[in-house]
């Protein structure tokens, strides 16, 4: 390959990772900005609209809001997530792989489409807008994640350690809290991860389901959006890019780390 | 150690084990005494390593009764049967050291930590480990591994010991050694040993008592002599040790049974066993090779054919010879001054009380030979 050639690739990757993290990187100047405008790039210097996000209750209370529904959903979504990888994994193939792909179609099934359907049912039920609402709709998306997670853990697993810890006298449930689950580690931690962040930043079915009184973050920046340009959304976006990346690199991190072979 | 409690007895009561259509294990009766080192032989698929899952309760019975120690264990789960077991794979916790590893059986039976770490200490003293406490398993070779896995098994003073093929992944030089090791721990523990191996020089060097497995049935139970120089049965007789196997036609001749082999009769001074067709099984030590022309005493076979193979084995040669219905004799014989070159005519010559007359099962020498694995 020619120097030429060489130089030309490196060009058009910079480019296309440019292309990819724009965006982002745009709101981070934008956050600072003086003036109340989404101007880019943003005239002189300041911290008020990350004074603001504390300040003002709208802001405040809908970080807290999300925080609390992701904390939750990433607990349940793991708890349930991970049993249902460990029974898959028990399963024989055929029917494992069935259950296994309806336990994933949130991930895959359109957001819109499950939105609805959920909008439709909350209503009846009187649960839109309640926590109860958010964190069963929130875990549902959030469980495949865990299964797949937990599931990459597994298929290294050595299931004959079962066997072994059995013959050295521990029960099933022993076993699982003394073996299994120290050697899946990496995988349940790295679905809980990513469970956490599907609920924090899930915006459709957010949208569909919340009130006045309980709304999420990304339903209040849409909103915030809509009505005004407000650079608030600018440092909240800055905000939510350095927890996720630095949540997405740790799970990452820990899912790829293998035990010590 | 060697003062707690000796080793439980295994009482296997006919014990049937079937997955579908297919017969793992065919009515099996097997009655190991207390502190006894009893060997589980046969060729994959025959039925060994079940009965050992049957012991362990990894495995459940399709009919028939376990007692371990006179107690029924029919219902008890694996882990509430106390007993150890090692495996081919070593089955370590990876991520516990060497000493977490041997301690997770007296933790979960809630021995006291001082005591526990004595009894680690010791354990670990007595397979060769101390120095490699707190390294993790990955860190070990695979005859150490195997010896953490020992010690496990018998940190917790099980009063029976079970072993499947722990040597079978380990290099021979490895594998001799630690044989001697675990009979040396057999001794010290007084501890009721079952080991599984198709490997039958193993068995032979490690055993009391060896049970022959053959298509999920027990074949015969013995002492390695008595297996070697008592089989009871063709698949028996091959399988421990060599020897040469000679069918023919057979008739009665004065209280003596005669063969015939290609053109020639040998006879053995004995009835046939069962109605069916016979065979004479002779080990390679009992046959003597002389050459044509050389004068015979009464009481002898003699059959001729042609040396087929020498193998120099230090202490003297094994020759092969091809007997003139085709079948394959086996001699080992002092070295001497003047060996038998390769196709040099021979006279196979054995004492007729020295063979072993045996029903022929029929089968063929390769599906017998254990080396399938």
């Amino acid at each position: 390959m020619s120097r030429f050639q060489r130089t030309l690739i490196g060009l058009f990757c910079a480019a296309v990772a440019l292309w990819l993290v724009a965006p982002t990187l745009i709101i981070v100047p934008i956050s600072f900005a003086e003036k109340k405008s989404l101007a880019f790039p943003p005239d002189g210097f300041s911290l008020q609209w990350y004074a603001n996000l504390i300040r003002n209750p709208e802001w405040s209370n809908s970080i807290l809001n999300s925080l609390q529904i992701a904390a939750i959903v990433s607990v349940v979504a793991t708890v349930i997530g991970t049993l249902a990888a460990i029974g898959i994994a028990r399963m024989k193939p055929r029917g494992g792989g069935v259950i296994r792909a309806i336990l994933i179609t949130p991930m895959i099934v359109p957001g819109v489409v499950m939105a609805i359907g959920i909008y439709a049912v909350y209503l009846d039920h009187q649960l839109v807008g309640s926590l109860t609402g958010y964190v069963a709709a929130h875990s549902m998306l959030a469980i495949p994640f865990v299964i797949i997670a937990v599931g990459a853990s597994l298929s290294v697993f050595d299931t004959r350690l079962e066997t072994a810890a059995a013959s050295l006298g521990a029960s099933r449930i022993t076993t699982f809290f003394t073996i299994t689950l120290p050697l899946i580690a990496p995988g349940v931690l790295s679905g809980l991860l990513f469970a956490f962040v599907t609920s924090f930043d899930e915006v459709i079915v957010a949208l569909f389901i919340n009130s006045p009184s309980r709304k999420t973050l990304p339903v209040q920046i849409f909103a915030s959006m809509t009505r005004d340009s407000d650079p608030t959304v600018a440092a909240v976006g800055t905000l939510i890019f350095l927890l996720t990346s630095f949540i997405i690199a740790a799970g990452l991190w820990f899912g790829t780390r293998r035990r010590r072979a | 150690m060697a003062d707690k409690e000796r080793g439980a007895a295994v009482d296997i009561r006919a014990v049937t084990k079937t997955y579908g259509t297919f017969t793992a294990l065919d009515d099996v009766s097997l009655r190991i005494e207390p502190g006894q080192f009893m060997t589980f032989l046969g060729p994959s698929g025959s039925g060994k390593t079940t009965t050992l899952n049957v012991i362990a309760g990894f495995t459940d019975l399709t009919a028939g009764e376990i007692q371990i120690g006179e107690r029924s264990v029919g219902n008890l789960p694996a882990h509430k049967r106390n007993v150890g077991v090692v495996f081919q794979h070593y089955a370590l916790f990876p991520h516990m050291t060497v000493a977490a590893n041997v301690a997770y059986p007296l933790k979960l039976r809630r021995v006291p930590q001082a005591e526990r770490n004595r009894r680690v200490a010791e354990t670990l003293e007595m397979v060769r480990l101390t120095d490699f406490a707190h390294r993790h398993p990955a860190e070990l070779s695979g005859g150490q591994q195997q010896r953490v896995a020992l010690a496990r098994a018998m940190v917790f003073d099980p009063p029976l010991l079970l072993m499947d093929e722990p040597l079978g992944a380990l290099d021979k030089k490895l594998r001799e050694w630690l044989q001697l090791e675990i009979k040396r721990i057999h001794r010290e523990l007084g501890t009721t040993f079952v080991y599984v191996t198709h490997d039958q020089e193993e068995a032979l060097a490690l055993s009391d008592r060896i049970a022959v497995f053959n298509k999920g049935r027990i074949e015969q139970v013995g002492s390695g002599r008595d297996l070697y120089d008592r089989p009871e049965t063709l698949f028996v007789g091959r399988f421990i040790g060599e020897s040469t196997v000679l069918r023919g036609p057979h008739e009665l001749r004065g209280g003596e049974t005669a063969l015939r082999i290609g053109e020639d009769w040998v006879s053995h001074p004995g009835q046939p066993v069962g109605s069916g067709r016979q065979a004479l099984l002779v080990r390679p030590e009992k046959i003597s090779l002389l050459r044509p022309g050389a004068v015979t005493e009464d009481g002898l076979n003699t059959l001729p054919g042609l040396i087929s193979e020498a193998i120099y084995l230090g202490s003297g040669v094994k020759y092969e010879v091809t007997l003139t219905d085709g079948s394959r004799a086996v001699a080992r014989v002092p070295l001497t001054d003047e060996p038998f070159a390769l196709g040099e005519s021979v006279i196979v010559v054995w004492q007729k009380q020295d063979a072993r007359l045996l029903p022929d099962d029929g089968s063929s020498e390769a599906a017998q030979s254990g080396e399938e694995q």
